[in-house]
């Protein structure tokens, strides 16, 4: 049991695939996000790979602050990925609701309809900052097994 | 035939102005298409409402990211026409070069983004690997890569040193060399050619008749550039040459915006060669005088407007914003009309609507009440697939 488990956390943080959604977000996080796939940061040297489908990823990574629009989709994408699944929350608006804060439109954070495993400040967020989320979010797995949130 | 309905994004908040697009085809050809806006509706008019016109200058520059720097000139322009200032020279010409800085790192993220959709990935890294020359001259400027808070009422938050000077031009220089190969790619690769030539067509009279905007519009060889026709900051005082394309298809409207890009380029290096020395910043109140103020603003995507009505308290009595993809969308709507499915994602794509984010296509056959889901990666593989048949 404590090989197959083993085996599991290998498998898992060896090459996370990232599923990027964007739940009403000034649109700066998601270049940030897309600038951390592009040669300079290069986050696929982790094995990372951004993907299109809910139902391949592992990681989900939100940005922006939650719309009440947005909030039954972001909890339909997160019930469609397949267990174990980590959620990290990207830039201020996806910790806290940021700016964006007392407007009619907006819920909050990203946890107040999903849990979240990771947050990452900034606003927005350095891709250097990014990738540093999704290291120690691997590293967080690689030690404690996959006890993320998620699981709950 | 009978119709099939396809559904492009219902969750599809990519876009600053997110909207879902309700396709009607026949077979491949799309027959009509119905546009629905407002998923991601923030509230931010209302917003600004509850705030004073310091605070919403942070507000401003959060409504879209990525052309942060338009939004809070247009903000600023607005408010300094109600509070009756006059912006230092040196300020004028410092927010040309951020706002083409801005400019230039807009599009080529869009014709980065252009380049992956039509499946050729290299020119996609490439594009941005040179992008970030321009994240780091704005980084250099004013602190951050992304969002800057620059421009404020009265003025710009920073001055700049000679060095900066020196170094930028350096760098600007490089950039223009990578950009002019890009553009030399561009018109030369037949790929992008059979992609992009003659899909998604917009005549320049039907570009007037639904009032497209910026590179949409100019693509389509309509003259209209607001920092010719209504100058602010430093235009005026600037050489430019507004860029148009008489073609209208998206291999044009991409085409105009790298010519932008050079041009952008150019103004950045002449601005900064003929910076004025002098104060950047003039100090204003809190509490502006009742009255209105209207800026217009050329933003990477178009014309940009900004309507303040204050009441003489510190917060804005009421304030309106008019975005340049919301003024596209008409004209999308028609380019659409008549291309292939496959072609769909370049057509959205070359009215600059930021897409980068993931999505899904659901196709509603009603013959049989079947209903397909599509994610974007693989309406993008089934776009890159495709065949064109020889007309």
């Amino acid at each position: 049991m404590a090989l197959l488990s083993r085996l599991r956390t290998w498998a898992l943080t060896r090459s996370p695939w990232i599923l990027h959604f964007n739940t009403g977000a000034c649109n700066a996080c998601d270049i940030e996000v897309l600038a951390a796939l592009t040669p300079r940061f290069d986050v696929e040297r982790f094995g990372i790979l951004l993907k299109g489908s809910p139902r391949h990823a592992d990681i989900l990574v939100v940005t922006g602050p939650v719309t009440r629009q947005c909030a039954p989709r972001l909890r339909r994408i997160y019930e469609q990925m397949p267990e174990p699944k980590f959620v990290i929350a990207v830039g201020t608006c996806a910790c806290s609701g940021g700016a964006f804060q007392g407007c009619y439109g907006v819920l909050g954070g990203v946890d107040k309809v999903i849990p979240v495993d990771m947050y990452i400040p900034g606003c927005p967020p350095r891709p250097d900052a990014i990738v540093e989320g999704i290291a120690k979010l691997l590293e967080k797995l690689r030690r404690g097994g996959s006890s993320g949130r998620g699981r709950e | 035939m009978s119709t099939i309905d396809l559904i492009l994004g219902p969750q599809h908040p990519a876009f600053k102005e997110p909207e879902r697009f309700l396709f009607k085809t026949e077979g491949e050809i799309v027959v009509d298409v119905e546009p629905r806006l407002g998923y991601v509706h923030r509230g931010i008019e209302k917003a600004f409402e509850m705030r004073n016109y310091i605070q919403g200058l942070y507000l401003a520059e959060r409504i879209c990211g990525i052309c942060n720097v338009a939004h809070t000139l247009c903000y600023a322009q607005a408010a300094e026409e109600v509070y009756g200032v006059e912006v230092p020279p040196r300020a004028r010409y410092l927010r040309a070069v951020i706002h083409e800085l801005n400019r230039i790192h807009s599009h080529l993220l869009i014709i980065g983004v252009a380049a992956e959709l039509i499946g050729f990935d290299t020119l996609f890294m490439l594009i941005w690997r040179d992008r970030e020359i321009v994240m780091d001259l704005v980084e250099m400027m004013t602190g951050n890569r992304v969002i800057s808070a620059y421009i404020t009422i009265g003025g710009v938050r920073r001055d700049v040193s000679p060095e900066f000077i020196e170094k930028a031009k350096k760098m600007l220089t490089k950039l223009e060399e990578r950009v002019k190969y890009y553009r030399k790619v561009w018109i030369e690769d037949p790929i992008i050619r059979a992609r992009c030539v003659e899909v998604g067509k917009l005549s320049k009279a039907d570009a007037i008749k639904l009032c497209a905007v910026g590179p949409t519009a100019r693509g389509s060889g309509v003259n209209y550039d607001v920092r010719r026709h209504r100058p602010y900051a430093a235009y005026d005082e600037i050489p430019f040459n507004v860029v148009l394309r008489e073609e209208g298809d998206v291999w044009a409207r991409v085409l105009c915006r790298i010519d932008e890009t050079l041009e952008a380029i150019n103004i950045v290096k002449y601005a900064l060669d003929h910076l004025p020395s002098g104060d950047i910043r003039v100090k204003v109140p809190i509490r502006p005088p009742p009255g209105e103020g209207v800026a217009f603003v050329e933003a990477p995507r178009g014309e940009l407007l900004h309507h303040v009505y204050s009441d003489g308290t510190d917060k804005p009595y009421r304030w309106r914003v008019r975005t340049p993809t919301y003024a596209n969308i008409p004209a999308v709507c028609h380019m659409f009309k008549g291309c292939y499915i496959a072609d769909i994602p370049a057509i959205l794509v070359s009215i600059d609507p930021c897409f980068s984010c993931t999505d899904r296509v659901t196709i509603l056959d009603i013959r049989t009440n079947e209903r397909k889901i599509l994610t974007w990666t693989q309406l993008k593989k089934m776009f890159r697939e495709f065949r064109r048949p020889k007309a």
